[in-house]
């Protein structure tokens, strides 16, 4: 009788979840199913042994016939589903049943820095010619929990995914490889110190360069939030996982205007679920991830021990991959080139070789190297770029203007600066050992023969400006806005009681800024490309380069022709040369006019070649984002992955010498932000911008808790640490150029 | 003793349980009315206030046309509607909103009238001193006299002793959150002279019991 209660329980339980992944309980009589099955297991004694056998095995045949019909066709919604649904394995499952030991550190369950964050270090083993070999591991993940509410659902907060940089450093300290697993839904969206959009910039910044062997493993990979530990030198994807840029309900709000409040079509749900492609399958053909690990054909849940057999050989073999790649010995490549054709077979039981995963420092590097290469190449291949006539030419170019900036600021200046050295040391040291003997006669000398003091000469200094740093000494570029006459009111006017200004002269001599209260009033970016940098000194590069829609998201098109007509630009990303008194620099600008600055793949790689430029010329690099919405929902993970492969880009100039300075205005928000714009040692916003990871709509929806109207002012992240500074617009001239000067002082072409 | 007709005063609020709002325009423009003699109009609304109320009316000038929106809930009570799509001269009383005075509204006109009233002098945080903070763990009254230490204005660090310069008297009732920061001009201390303590319990308990919400 136990077993048959046994039965019916499992039976119940599979009748739910093809409840969960329907997300509809009523499915072809899916709720009578689970009514039939709770009455026989409250009365099962009362019924015949024989009868009872028969029914039970009526209701299995009718659960195993649904099920077959589910997995008939899985569509990308109900994947989503599946992932959701409370009978899915999660982390601890994982850490139980891969792992042979392992020890939780900072925090067990409820009492935990962040519930949704779990971190052990634990032990994995392998079988080689019947001989159990062990390793070391942190493992690092998501926890969503079995319906506990501490868990949060699996959505870290920002001191979690700073516990989670921590002991990544750890593992770095230790040399023993990471293992990621991401069950996120997307990162909590609260700015509290240290902020969630710039914890995930500096664990994108610090995992760009870890030199351990990392894997990750997504089953729920909610955008930013799964970044913040998506970065890995092996990704991996449960087969009925999600791995998207935003969730389809998100998405399906923007794509159709849906108001705060209002219910949004199911059918537009499922709609943007198949247009992001957010499947493992689009996944490994847009590249953002390198194997699936196969589930059986409803998903993974609990207690699929056999799954857990095979994620454990796939953690392995990646590790062992990534190992091996680092290897110079050819019969280990050769293995692990084996093991490649080898997908989707059977798990063996046994592996043929120990792979020792310690690294040495040849090996490190060789590991950064293949890193760089990997996130570098994400997406190139969906990037719509003519080629060069004459390819040869090209190349000699890059490599001669490598070369010449190489000697210039590279090899003479260092030199230069050597020999310079030297000679002050050696004359200090001269100076101070003939002191001792010239003394004594310079004192009888200036005795004996003393002659008036000489008067010092005063040099002049010319302290006429040759150029103002305040305007530009030719005519100001004005606002087009300015053109028009009527008056506008200062939002601020009932508190600091402003007076309405004149439109012509707020936008012309005001520069856009309320005399009174100081809030500044939006203007075009083509201002600061006008007042920002010296007359004639812009000359923009990969100009070519235009904004696709590289998953043929429905509609897309229309739209990115509508904005190039509208704007004249083919990207969100202006990238140009620019000078400012003189000093040259290299300025990447995100446009809010096109899409909303939203960053897709052409963004992202026009980012990247400006940071390989201002590298190779060894200039100062500037990013001025006028206004970024986000990565762009169309380009679904391609837009994802620029989170890490533009900071990747960023973390290589900088750790070559360079001075990255960000500048934000207007509205900056989400994966720009929690990456490449969050991890500069430098952030400065313009007078009443508002820089933050989610907008109040969002956090009102995904939280459930209001936040104040200013939540993402400059002042406020200014006092949350998250920007160094705030500045008036008339003085960004000023501002930036002195920013260049202080913070790279005589290195400004390079430490 | 106080000198208030307390039936005189509820009389006057029973018999008009409402306070007029007079809207006037802030300055020159054309003029459009967005609301009618008798619609009920909120005011603003949020945690911080940060939904406007009704739109009342719009106001033109030089292009720019800026909404006035309602201060307070209430019922539009009078639109000047001969000035509706015209030119409007500044400061002129165009709307009247009626708004209709909770039972904690009425109390707190009231006290204001009956109770002296000290106010916050400066922006500041404010503590009772020790010796009234320990009278008030006690849960007694607390009676002041001209010339006692009764408040710390805490700012910047910097402490400062309040005298009191009232007539004599017990604290009835305190207006702020010791260790809160109280706005300059903000209400701190209602007193009333202990003889007059029964009339203000009266007062309070005969609205509680009669005033309709």
């Amino acid at each position: 009788m136990q077993d048959t209660s046994h039965v019916l329980t499992q039976l119940l339980e599979r009748a739910q979840y093809l409840g969960d992944i329907k997300n509809d309980p009523t499915w072809r009589g899916l709720d009578e199913v689970v009514e039939r099955i709770k009455e026989l297991k409250d009365s099962f004694y009362d019924i015949p042994e024989k009868q009872l056998i028969r029914e039970i095995e009526r209701i299995e045949d009718r659960v195993h016939f649904l099920e077959d019909r589910v997995a008939e066709n899985i569509t990308p919604m109900e994947r989503v589903n599946i992932v959701r649904s409370t009978h899915r394995f999660t982390l601890m499952d994982i850490l139980e049943n891969v792992y042979d030991s392992y020890t939780e550190l900072g925090g067990e369950g409820e009492c935990n820095l962040d519930p949704a964050v779990v971190v052990a270090r634990a032990v994995i083993s392998r079988f080689v010619k019947n001989k159990i070999y062990s390793h070391q591991v942190m493992v690092i993940g998501h926890e969503k929990g079995k319906g506990e509410e501490f868990r949060n659902g699996g959505s870290a907060k920002p001191w979690g995914n700073d516990k989670a940089l921590r002991y990544m450093k750890v593992a770095e300290t230790e040399g023993i490889p990471i293992h990621f697993y991401v069950f996120t839904p997307g990162a909590f969206p609260i700015e509290d110190y240290p902020g969630a959009a710039q914890q995930i910039a500096r664990n994108l910044y610090a995992m760009t360069k870890l030199k351990v062997p990392m894997v990750s493993f997504i089953s729920e990979g909610g955008s930013g939030g799964a970044e913040a530990i998506g970065l890995s030198d092996f990704r991996l994807m449960a087969s009925h996982g999600y791995y998207s840029v935003i969730s389809p309900e998100g998405a399906a709000a923007i794509e159709g205007k849906i108001k705060e409040g209002e219910k949004v079509p199911k059918e537009l749900i499922e709609h943007c679920a198949k247009e992001l492609k957010i499947t493992a399958e689009d996944n490994l053909r847009l590249g953002t991830i390198d194997r699936i690990v196969q589930e059986p054909p409803l998903g993974a849940r609990r207690n699929d021990f056999a799954f857990f057999r095979r994620l454990r050989y796939e953690m392995i073999r990646a590790t062992d991959e990534v190992v091996l790649k680092t290897k110079s010995f050819r019969a280990f490549r050769a293995y692990a080139l084996r093991r490649k054709k080898e997908e989707g077979k059977d798990v063996p039981d046994e592996f043929d070789v120990v792979v020792n995963w310690n690294l040495n420092g040849l090996e490190k590097e060789r590991l950064l190297e293949a890193r760089s290469k990997k996130y570098r190449r994400m997406g190139l291949r969906f990037l719509k770029e003519g080629r060069p006539i004459l390819p040869v030419i090209k190349k000699a170019k890059e490599a001669l203007s490598r070369g010449y900036y190489e000697i210039r600021y590279g090899l003479l200046k260092h030199h230069k600066k050597s020999v310079k050295q030297l000679i002050d040391d050696v004359s200090s040291e001269g100076a101070a050992m003939l002191k001792t003997f010239t003394d004594p006669v310079l004192s009888v000398y200036e005795f004996m023969f003393l002659e008036p003091k000489k008067r010092r000469r005063v040099v002049k200094q010319d302290h006429s400006p040759l150029h103002s740093v305040f305007t530009q000494d030719w005519e100001q570029y004005t606002s087009p806005l300015s053109n028009e006459d009527r008056t506008v009111t200062c939002p601020n006017a009932q508190k600091y009681g402003c007076v309405d200004l004149w439109v012509p002269d707020l936008y012309g001599e005001f520069a856009g800024v309320c005399p009174t209260c100081g809030h500044h009033f939006p203007l075009e970016y083509q201002w600061y490309i006008n007042n920002l940098f010296d007359k004639g000194s812009v000359k923009e590069f990969n100009q070519h380069l235009a904004s696709s829609n590289p998953l043929g998201f429905k509609g897309f098109d229309t739209r990115l022709k509508r904005d190039a007509r509208r704007t004249k630009r083919n990207s969100a990303m202006i990238t140009f040369d620019a000078e400012i008194m003189g000093l040259k620099v290299v300025v990447a600008m995100l446009i809010g006019s096109f899409r909303n600055g939203t960053v897709g793949t052409v963004e992202g790689e026009k980012f990247v070649r400006a940071c390989d430029r201002a590298q190779t010329t060894k200039r100062p690099f500037l990013c001025y984002v006028h206004t970024t919405g986000g990565i762009r929902i169309h380009e679904g993970t391609l837009g994802v992955i620029q989170m890490p492969k533009c900071t990747m880009a960023v973390r290589e100039y900088i750790d070559s010498g360079g001075l990255y300075i960000v500048v934000y205005d207007n509205n900056s928000y989400a994966g720009p932000v929690a990456s490449f714009l969050g991890c500069s040692p430098y952030q400065f916003a313009i007078r009443s911008s508002r820089i933050g990871f989610a907008g109040p709509r969002v956090i009102r929806e995904t939280s459930g808790t209001d936040v104040p109207p200013d939540y993402h002012s400059a002042r406020n992240a200014l006092k949350r640490g998250h920007i160094q500074g705030i500045w008036d617009r008339r003085m960004f001239r000023k501002n930036l150029l002195e920013a260049l000067l202080r913070m790279g002082g005589p290195k400004l072409y390079y430490r | 003793m106080i000198d208030v007709n307390l039936n005189a005063l509820l009389r006057q609020y029973r018999s008009n349980p409402y306070e007029e709002l007079h809207i006037e325009t802030p300055h020159t423009g054309i003029i459009t009315f967005n609301v009618k003699v008798g619609d009920l109009v909120k005011g603003p609304s949020g945690a911080w206030k940060e939904r406007p109320g009704t739109t009342l009316f719009t106001l033109e000038r030089e292009g720019n046309v800026k909404k006035i929106t309602a201060e307070r809930d209430g019922e539009v009570s009078f639109v000047r509607d001969e000035v509706d799509g015209e030119f409007c001269e500044a400061r002129e009383h165009v709307v009247t909103i009626r708004h209709r005075l909770s039972k904690d509204e009425i109390i707190n006109f009231i006290l204001r009238k009956v109770l002296y009233v000290f106010e916050a002098p400066e922006t500041a945080r404010y503590y009772l001193v020790p010796e009234l903070e320990a009278v008030r763990d006690q849960k007694k009254e607390i009676t002041l006299s001209p010339g006692d230490d009764f408040l710390i204005m805490s700012l910047m660090k910097r402490d400062t002793f309040l005298k009191y310069e009232g007539p004599k008297g017990t604290v009835f009732r305190l207006y702020f959150k010791p260790g809160d920061i109280v706005e300059q001009g903000e209400p701190l201390v209602g007193i009333a002279s202990p003889e007059d303590l029964d009339i203000v319990d009266k007062i309070i308990q005969r609205i509680q019991s009669e005033w309709e919400d």
